[in-house]
């Protein structure tokens, strides 16, 4: 059945290469940020350090799988597959050029919004179950913050859904011949990104696992590729944003004389490169400023964001 | 190609089936080629260094338990403006009034919990 080889083709392709960036990007973002902080960064594996990808796999491959025997034994083990899962599934509505995406959902925005609040059980049970003080106040922060960025993330992309008329993703592609929703959903573009940040848990709202006071959040007990999931996890949360952003406000594949494929990935790299420099660029905020942003700001800024747009489109 | 449905039903389990089989093939590796040593000063919870005094299921903050409600309210609120957002286009200017006049009622039960201090933490 062609049919099915080619399902599997694709099931393969979104998987592999969500993957592979986000290995990539662990180097990537270290030697960048070395770069920006006037230092070298990982550059001794490889040619330019690119090869530090492998050395880190194989060194938390040898490194012990620790189960603590006061943690909750199951959940313990089950709350890096759920982010890993979770994530992964979402890429399967991302298309990534004109009819190439593992399932063409009608409802492929709704799916994204789904698997990322799922995302926040992974987090909250990670934290809890290691029945150990910093982990804990690391899951719950996790919770709080990933709960209430999820309400306006969800609430920022209606402009373009309103615009589109659909929340089918190649839909939304298509609808920006013209011009790309950026433009005019800025507001919900800039909504969506600080709300990415949040829900990525990058820096300037990384709380969750703010080193100086948490040591390590809600993985601070876990150890060798348990750990490496959660930070695969993270960079694969990274780059489902960014290929989100650019499918979202960014035109996706859409672009000319290149093909497709080649001019969405170049619009992703763009995006996760602006999210690196971010971390670099800007210092961590207090748990109060973050929470009170959310609910105080940019709650009423989506309100009036989705109002107005809705005003505008029907007066045109 | 049996029927669309079908067909998406398919895929995604492909994806799920191969996301997971992906984690446990991860941490199953990883439990293969791992050493293993014991030692009881590794059997207590890291609290840099410190003896851990009290078990860690402590009471927490209300105010997380606040904001999972609140979260409950707006995504439900979310929800019901989804289908909303899709037909703006046919049902015309009524219901944007109508969408208006639902977002202040949502408002009045906003401002009250701003006003009791949900969204201050110390």
């Amino acid at each position: 059945m062609p049919d099915t080889a080619w399902h599997i083709i694709e099931v393969v392709v979104m998987l592999l290469l969500p993957l592979l960036m986000a290995g990539g990007l662990t180097v990537v973002e270290r030697r960048l940020l070395g770069q920006l902080q006037d230092r070298y960064g990982p550059n001794r594996v490889g040619v330019m350090g690119e090869m530090q990808v492998l050395a880190d796999a194989v060194k938390l491959l040898g490194k012990e799988d620790w189960i603590p025997p006061f943690a909750d034994r199951p959940v313990f083990v089950a709350a890096p597959a759920i982010i890993l899962m979770s994530v992964l599934a979402s890429f399967a509505v991302i298309p990534l050029t004109s009819g190439f995406a593992v399932a063409d959902l009608n409802v492929g925005l709704l799916f994204f919004l789904a698997m990322s609040s799922l995302g926040v059980y992974s987090v909250a049970l990670a934290g809890w179950s290691s029945r150990s003080k910093y982990p804990l106040l690391g899951g719950l922060r996790a919770a709080a913050q990933l709960l209430g960025y999820e309400v306006f993330m969800g609430m920022s992309l209606l402009g373009v859904v309103m615009m589109a008329g659909s929340f089918d993703l190649s839909t939304i592609v298509e609808g920006q011949r013209g011009l790309w929703y950026v433009g005019p959903q800025f507001v919900g573009f800039v909504v969506f990104f600080i709300a990415g940040l949040a829900e990525t848990r990058r820096t300037p709202f990384d709380l969750p696992e703010a080193e100086s006071e948490l040591v390590a959040g809600y993985h601070a007990e876990y150890s060798a590729m348990k750990f490496g999931i959660f930070y695969v996890g993270e960079y694969l949360g990274i780059t489902l944003v960014s290929a989100l952003m650019t499918v979202l406000f960014f035109g996706g594949w859409l672009g000319p004389i290149l093909p497709g494929w080649t001019w969405f990935l170049l619009k992703t790299s763009i995006l996760i490169l602006v999210v690196i420099v971010v971390r670099a660029a800007l210092p961590r905020v207090r748990y109060d400023q973050l929470m009170s942003f959310g609910w105080k700001v940019m709650l009423p800024l989506t309100l009036i964001n989705l109002l107005v747009t809705a005003a505008v489109i029907l007066a045109t | 190609m049996v029927s669309p449905t079908i067909d998406l039903v398919i895929e995604f389990a492909l994806m799920l089936a191969i996301g997971a089989a992906m984690a446990i093939l991860f941490l199953f590796i990883s439990h293969l080629l791992a050493p293993k040593s014991k030692n009881p000063n590794k059997d207590q919870p890291y609290e840099c260094g410190v003896v851990p005094e009290s078990d860690a299921r402590a009471p927490m903050n209300v105010h997380y338990y606040l904001v999972a409600v609140l979260f409950v309210l707006f995504d439900l609120e979310a929800v019901f403006i989804y289908p909303w957002a899709i037909s703006l286009r046919e049902l015309g200017t009524s219901a944007l009034v109508e969408m208006f006049v639902f977002i202040v009622i949502l408002l009045v039960g906003y401002f009250y919990a701003w006003k009791k201090g949900v969204f201050e933490w110390e």
